[in-house]
């Protein structure tokens, strides 16, 4: 199978091995994957921010340049969740309503898209740590994504995954509130770290490095015992 | 910023800090949690008891005037007159204007959050009325003359030595530790307040259109005291409460108690008809409903959000709210708090006003979730931004977002960008959490991420 | 008569734009489902009640018990009466409120104690006085462990709630499965008249609204029994 794999921003920048594992993995699994380098961003941030005509700005690129697309990818619960869910409310009522609602038929985060599409929940990763998995709010809720990460962890060598309390509960990032509402959000992500920190795991793991990015800021700067790895880079762990 | 958002943002603060409160409201919702989970688990079908009850609401709303005009005739052939209030000032006149009339003095209310959103009590002591609360929260931040905390749960941020402290200022009890003491200290006082009361005012949860009813949902039995001693019952009720059909109810009381208290009915849940009618041993001599629109009929304008108007007022949005976890429900300053009040506040009391709760959220989606009648709950916080943003953008906001959107739009440009962010974090611990830092919303409490030595575009280059 | 006119009005005007029919939720289940067959298929939706009468009762007991009233069934209305002589007793009742019915009748007057009867009006400070209210009710339902009283039914509006104790005489033909059949008998035995007040008992009167902790007895019984025979 071709696959496009669309690489949000922040994880370009700042996240690269999720991007990576997700590249080396499918493959491994013996399908090709291509990366439109043209993009960049899913126009979430100026969606989020009531900017939706700046946001069709970007998004009617993403819409032109995945439309000859077989199967998108999205490392990314939330980005992905912003093509899929949300294109089609944001281009509603204009030329580009039909186009979005085709890509968006195509579009997989990546665990569902191992899971549901490819069937693969063992992909001989080894990871000898104890973690627990935080459920991005947006691959959760939008995209009813659950089981298909939890799936793919416990064939992982060597890992034991604990639940946390509060598991289905925000870390707090919410886009551009962290920053319009910071101590809201550092406080939501205390409970979180907290919840985390109660199980004695040693890592988060999450199928969205944007909850990651913000948690690990939080336990960095607080000092806590904890490291964020996007489940990506995990299971490309041998 | 408006004064209602620097007013929000600064309780905000104050309480996200606050560790005995966050703890405070997080055991109680808790304990609500486990409560709540175990009634929903009892239904055969929860979900589709959910898109049963939207779609019944979603034909209330969707013919409203028909039911209301129904509701209304059915009500008056039984003698109870109905008032029609196109807002706030007056539903107040109708309300003084009756108790004028009877030379009333001294009122008994049960919980109608509808009487906050009027500020009724305000209005009513003002004509010199004697007006005592008779919800047991209710009646605690009455005394506290402070709004209620939560529009199910008023005291709940309260703990039992506060409320025993209170007790023994306003009432001159004996401090006690026990929540039975003081609920029954309560009573006793309440009691009297019945048996002498001129005056009954209760809200309403439903109307039924059909059968010309309303009906009150309750744990107390306030409720039905209210209705049952004084001459004179007044319900205040949201013309959006509509429900066609009488057994609606038996869907939509058990996802109310279950979704709001985690009960499958609550202690008691009411229909009144009309005032005492022949033959009946006791009752009031006088019923009457006071129909209140107060902007509603603007949110129905926006069939976007109609769906708001389905909200049933069961507080399962708050209960599982984050924000509301840790902002408190006083931070709000609205009649209506968590998801539902920051989707219709905008609404009732003016957009550019009361934007910020709009975007005070994460769009975490948990109250959509939850929500028993499937409202769009955080989809319709982000249709508020939008539509604040198109009316009013943020002067500084806009050329940030276009520019970054040419940005995203020329790959070369993003990838010097991201350059030039790995020379920039090399300066960044100088100025970072001061003043000086352009991040320091995000550095204030949290390390900034890195650029990555070697970004994912430039590692896809150097692979192939 | 101008403001009712003056909402209606807005209301046809706002509803001229017509809004979807919700539910239709990302990652939820969607359920096609038309208004008139929602209704009917609501039954289905709600806790399960079992199809015989032992189950019922059954599912009725353990409602009750979780909801911390008293259920007691009997095998004959004199046991019932004999049950509500010793309730007195242990209780040491000096006055009670009831009102005139079939079913009520017989075990108040079994008491031989003052009553006083609600049909012939009453002085509210005289039954707050009383040391039970002793009503009968339209149905038990075992869904829920509800008791369903009217105005009617029940000797008026505050016999049921304003004593410490309300004591409910029921037959056990009373006792219904769920919420739709006990909506279903009010239409049918009222649709011609409905009384002013309808009520769901469930449990004795509470409160949580204390650190969520449970209090009874919050303005309304402390007390609530079920007597059935």
């Amino acid at each position: 199978m071709k696959i496009t794999l669309f690489i949000p921003c922040f994880i370009d920048a700042c996240f690269p091995k999720a991007g990576a594992g997700a590249v080396e993995i499918l493959e491994r699994l013996g399908h090709t994957v291509e990366y439109p380098r043209e993009l960049t961003c899913c126009g979430q941030p100026a969606f989020n921010s009531g900017y939706w005509e700046e946001s069709r700005t970007t998004a009617i690129k993403v819409l032109e340049r995945l439309k000859d697309a077989e199967v998108v990818v999205i490392v990314s619960g939330s980005c992905g969740a912003m093509i899929k869910n949300f294109y089609p409310e944001l281009f509603a009522g204009t030329e580009h309503e039909e186009a979005a609602r085709t890509l968006s038929a195509k579009v997989w985060e990546f665990s569902d898209f191992l899971v549901t599409k490819l069937g693969v929940t063992d992909l001989g990763a080894q990871f000898p740590h104890k973690v627990t998995f935080h459920d991005g709010c947006h691959g959760l809720r939008e995209l009813g994504i659950k089981q298909q990460p939890r799936t793919l962890l416990a064939h992982v060598r060597g890992l034991e995954l604990v639940e946390m309390g509060e598991a289905e509960s925000c870390c707090g990032f919410g886009g551009t509130f962290s920053a319009k509402f910071p101590m809201i959000s550092t406080a939501m992500g205390e409970n979180k770290y907290g919840s985390a920190l109660e199980t004695g795991a040693e890592y988060i793991v999450s199928n969205d490095s944007s909850c990651l990015m913000h948690i690990q800021g939080l336990v960095d700067r607080q000092g806590k015992p904890l490291r964020t790895i996007h489940l990506a880079e995990l299971l490309n762990h041998r | 910023m408006t004064p209602d958002a620097a007013q929000f943002k600064k309780s905000a603060i104050k309480l996200t800090q606050d560790l005995r409160h966050r703890d405070l409201i997080r055991t109680a919702l808790k304990k609500y949690e486990v409560v709540r989970n175990d009634k929903v688990a009892r239904f055969q079908n929860w979900q589709s008891a959910r898109q049963s009850a939207a779609e019944i609401k979603w034909d209330a709303i969707n013919h409203l005037d028909t039911h209301l005009a129904e509701f209304a005739k059915h009500l008056e052939a039984r003698g109870t007159h109905v008032h029609w209030a196109s807002n706030a000032a007056q539903a107040r006149e109708i309300i003084i204007g009756i108790i004028q009339e009877r030379k009333a003095h001294s009122i008994i209310k049960s919980k109608v959050m509808t009487g906050e959103e009027i500020h009724l009590n305000e209005a009513l002591e003002k004509e010199g009325f004697e007006v005592v609360e008779s919800d047991l929260g209710e009646y605690i931040v009455q005394l506290r003359h402070e709004a209620p905390y939560h529009f199910v749960f008023p005291a709940m941020h309260l703990t039992r030595g506060e409320i025993s402290d209170l007790f023994t200022k306003e009432l001159g009890t004996a401090a006690t530790d026990s929540p039975e003491e003081l609920t029954m200290i309560a009573r006793r006082v309440l009691r009297d307040k019945y048996i002498t009361a001129d005056i009954g005012i209760s809200g309403a949860n439903f109307g039924i259109a059909e059968t010309g009813m309303i009906s009150i949902t309750e744990n107390e039995g306030n409720a039905r005291l209210t209705c049952a001693l004084p001459k004179v019952h007044i319900a205040l009720m949201g013309i959006e409460k509509i429900l066609p059909k009488l057994e609606d109810l038996a869907l939509f009381l058990p996802m109310l108690g279950t979704a709001g208290a985690g009960q499958v009915l609550t202690g008691y849940n009411t229909m009144y008809g009309g005032p005492r009618q022949p033959g009946e041993a006791d009752g009031p001599e006088a019923f009457h409903v006071v129909l209140l629109d107060n902007k509603r009929t603007a949110l129905l304008a926006d069939p976007e959000q109609r769906d708001a108007l389905h909200c049933i007022r069961c507080g399962a949005c708050l209960n599982t709210c984050p924000i509301y976890k840790n902002i408190g429900g006083h931070s709000y300053g609205a009649t209506y708090q968590g998801p539902i009040g920051s989707v219709i506040t905008p609404h009732l009391r003016g957009l550019q006003q009361w934007k910020h709760l709009a975007f005070a959220s994460s769009l975490c989606g948990a109250c959509t979730q939850t929500c028993p009648v499937k409202i769009n709950l955080h989809h319709h916080l982000l249709q508020t931004r939008r539509n604040a943003i198109a009316q009013k953008p943020v002067w500084w906001e806009k050329p940030l977002f276009q520019g970054l959107a040419f940005l995203f739009n020329h790959p070369a440009l993003f990838s010097l960008g991201m350059k030039m962010g790995r020379i920039g974090q090399l300066f960044h611990p100088l100025i970072k959490a001061t003043r000086l830092d352009p991040a320091l919303a995000w550095t204030r409490s949290r390390e900034l991420p890195k650029v990555a030595p070697q970004t994912f575009r430039e590692w896809w280059q150097n692979r192939k | 008569m101008n403001e009712r006119e003056n909402i209606l009005g807005r209301i046809r005007e706002a509803l001229s734009v017509p809004a979807p029919i919700p539910g239709a939720h990302s990652g939820e289940p969607v359920h096609a489902v038309s208004e008139s067959e929602a209704a009917s298929h609501i039954p289905e939706w709600l806790p399960s009640v079992g199809s015989t009468f032992e189950e019922r009762l059954a599912l009725f007991a353990k409602n009750a018990a979780e909801l911390k009233a008293d259920f007691v069934f009997h095998h004959t209305p004199e046991e019932l009466t004999a049950k509500l002589r010793e309730i007195a007793a242990v209780e040491g009742w000096k006055k009670v409120a009831t009102h005139s019915h079939e079913f009520t009748n017989a075990p108040c007057d079994a008491l031989g104690l003052p009553v006083l009867r609600t049909e012939n009006g009453y002085d509210a400070c005289e039954m707050e006085a009383c040391d039970a209210g002793i009503s009968a009710c339209d149905a038990l339902i075992a869904q829920t462990g509800s008791v369903l009283v009217t105005s009617q039914s029940a000797g008026g509006r505050a016999l049921s709630v304003l004593p410490p104790h309300h004591v409910v005489i029921a037959r056990r033909e009373q006792l219904l499965a769920d919420l739709p059949a006990a909506f279903a008998l009010l239409k049918a035995k009222y649709a011609a008249a409905y009384p002013s007040l309808i009520s769901f008992i469930t449990g004795p009167s509470r409160t949580g609204d204390i650190e969520r902790i449970l209090v009874l007895g919050a303005h309304g019984p402390k007390k609530l029994t079920i007597l059935c025979a």
